[in-house]
């Protein structure tokens, strides 16, 4: 049982705060750290894997500190986000120099190469590699010791579909084997197929924990905004009013539109086209005005 | 601090070194020296004075300090500017070691690439008269030790090394060195040319520094420079793209 404990975590650079006071644990299976880019995902996955120290607060594994601790690194198999590697290798070089440093030897190098499926490959030069293939080398290099620890940042980062799902099964794999498995992601779709727990960061701030229903009903019942243009919007509005899925509207005149909050995503959307069928009025532009990551994030922040 | 050295660190390191464009300034230094060699010889014919010149104005001067420069800088500061360095260091081999490996790449690199073509130089300049080529030869390995270890530091510490390295190593050793007393006394080629000069004969090699001075001052660079290098990597930071 590998568990990483964070506690009170803050790191900020200069003036600028990364990561703000986060405490959560990760255990067993697979984690998906999600949140928009810039969230701080990277600093926290750095700090957990020894590359940051946090400016307050203790990041450890099995309550041993990750900071300053190279021994760490017999259980922690790290998968970088940045495509930079020893590009002049081959594949099979790479992997075994980092066996090596690992104290290990070929045979671990290829058990790694053949959990990933890169022998095909192996005697190529990483620098011919496409962004796949190197994804798929810095998986094996992070395997060959065969870790209780595997954090990945942005792991699907210019994968293409196939890809994508290979490498999902073989994370779910090694979740299901008992290991502690932490990958971050900007994409809820991508997170939702594949953890099991999902931790939220918004702007540095750990915004919500939980499994994925948990986290997409969080996303879903938030309060939505849709921009409407009808025949006769005032009498849209009054009809619309009267129900409780509706929090507020706003007549914008300059625009010739209606600003409407709903605060239950599924009655309202069942609600609008009955009512202006029964009243008899056209509905000529329904979107909806802030679907954005961002804005989903930032409300499940001040939730 | 333990000293260790890892092969596998060490094998990383030769290729990427001899692997990079910068590897040909390597290449190209020593065959500027030896074609220089070779003209003045055939111009002057051979004599002592002009190979001492030659020896100590151009190769240990500005060539060992530049070989120095890429190789030392060369075998840390790449890895850590690309990121390639996490490889490295997401390992259970203690920093010293890495750098203590790293160290005896660039110090090979350098007395390779500088003292080699230096004794060549000195043996078609004068033929090793006055034992001229044997004392730069040895001036070029005592210096690669300090040159390979300082500017090993300055690829750990600093993205600029290169720049803070040709400015220390033409500004300071070469320029400051020759119009300020007090800076020849702190340059790793006035310390090397002391050995040289218990060497060669007939005065023709001068040094500013005594040697046991330069002795001390050697090795303390040398160890205090790798000491350093191997706790700033201990504390290796990398901030997120985001």
């Amino acid at each position: 049982m590998a568990t990483i404990e964070i506690d009170h975590a803050s790191r900020w650079f200069g003036n600028v705060v990364a990561v703000n006071d986060v405490t959560m644990t990760i255990g067993p299976g697979v984690t998906g750290l999600l949140g928009p880019n810039g969230a701080g995902k990277s600093t926290l996955i750095n700090m957990m894997g020894g590359f940051l120290s946090p400016s307050t607060g203790s990041v450890t594994l099995d309550g041993r500190p990750i900071w300053r601790n190279e021994q760490i690194y017999k259980e922690i198999g790290l998968v970088p986000e940045r495509e930079a590697m020893y590009d002049f290798l081959t594949g099979w070089e790479f992997v075994l120099a980092n066996a090596e440093l690992h104290g290990l030897g070929k045979k671990a190098a290829q058990l790694a190469i053949a959990t990933v499926e890169m022998e095909y490959a192996q005697d190529r030069k990483i620098s011919t590699y496409s962004k796949g293939m190197r994804q798929r080398v810095k998986m094996a290099s992070a395997l060959v010791h065969d870790p209780s620890v595997l954090l990945l940042d942005e792991p699907f980062n210019g994968m293409d579909p196939r890809q994508r799902m290979h490498l999902m099964d073989l994370l779910r794999r090694m979740g299901a084997e008992g290991r502690t498995v932490l990958f971050s992601s900007h994409i809820l779709e991508e997170v939702e197929q594949l953890a099991s727990h999902i931790e939220v960061i918004v702007a540095g701030r750990h915004a919500a924990s939980g499994d994925f229903r948990r986290i997409r009903r969080l996303m879903t019942d938030r309060p939505h905004r849709y921009t409407v243009r009808s025949s006769d919007d005032r009498k849209l509005a009054a009809a619309l009013i009267a129900d409780p899925s509706t929090a507020g509207i706003e007549v914008d005149l300059t625009e010739g539109a209606l600003l409407i909050q709903a605060v239950d995503f599924g009655r309202f959307t069942e609600l609008l086209p009955r009512v202006a069928r029964d009243q008899g009025i056209r509905l000529l532009t329904v979107s909806p005005s802030d679907e954005s990551l961002e804005s989903v994030f930032s409300y499940l922040v001040t939730a | 601090m333990s000293l260790a050295y890892n092969p596998t660190v060490a094998r990383l390191t030769y290729r990427a070194l001899l692997g990079r464009k910068r590897a040909m300034i390597l290449f190209c230094l020593p065959v500027l020296l030896i074609a220089i060699s070779v003209a003045v010889r055939a111009l002057t014919g051979a004599d002592d004075q002009v190979a001492a010149d030659v020896l100590g104005g151009f190769a240990l001067a500005t060539m060992v300090p530049l070989i120095g420069v890429i190789a030392g800088t060369g075998a840390i500061g790449p890895e850590i500017d690309d990121g390639s360095v996490v490889y490295l260091l997401s390992k259970p081999v203690k920093r010293p070691t890495i750098i203590f490996t790293k160290l005896i790449v660039a110090i090979g690199v350098t007395m390779a690439f500088s003292a080699v073509p230096t004794f060549i130089a000195g043996m078609i300049l004068n033929g090793n008269g006055q034992q001229v080529a044997v004392a730069y030869t040895i001036a070029a390995l005592v210096a690669s030790i300090a040159y390979a270890a300082l500017f090993l530091l300055l690829g750990t510490i600093t993205k600029h090394a290169v720049v803070f390295g040709l400015v220390y190593a033409l500004v300071w050793e070469t320029l400051f060195g020759s119009l300020v007393e007090g800076a020849r006394t702190l340059s790793v080629q006035q310390w090397a040319l002391a050995l040289a000069e218990k060497v060669a004969g007939n005065d023709l090699v001068k040094s500013d520094v005594g040697l046991p001075a330069a002795i001390v001052l050697l090795a303390a660079v040398t160890a205090g420079a790798t000491w350093y290098a191997g706790q700033k990597l201990r504390s290796l930071t990398l901030a997120g793209d985001d």
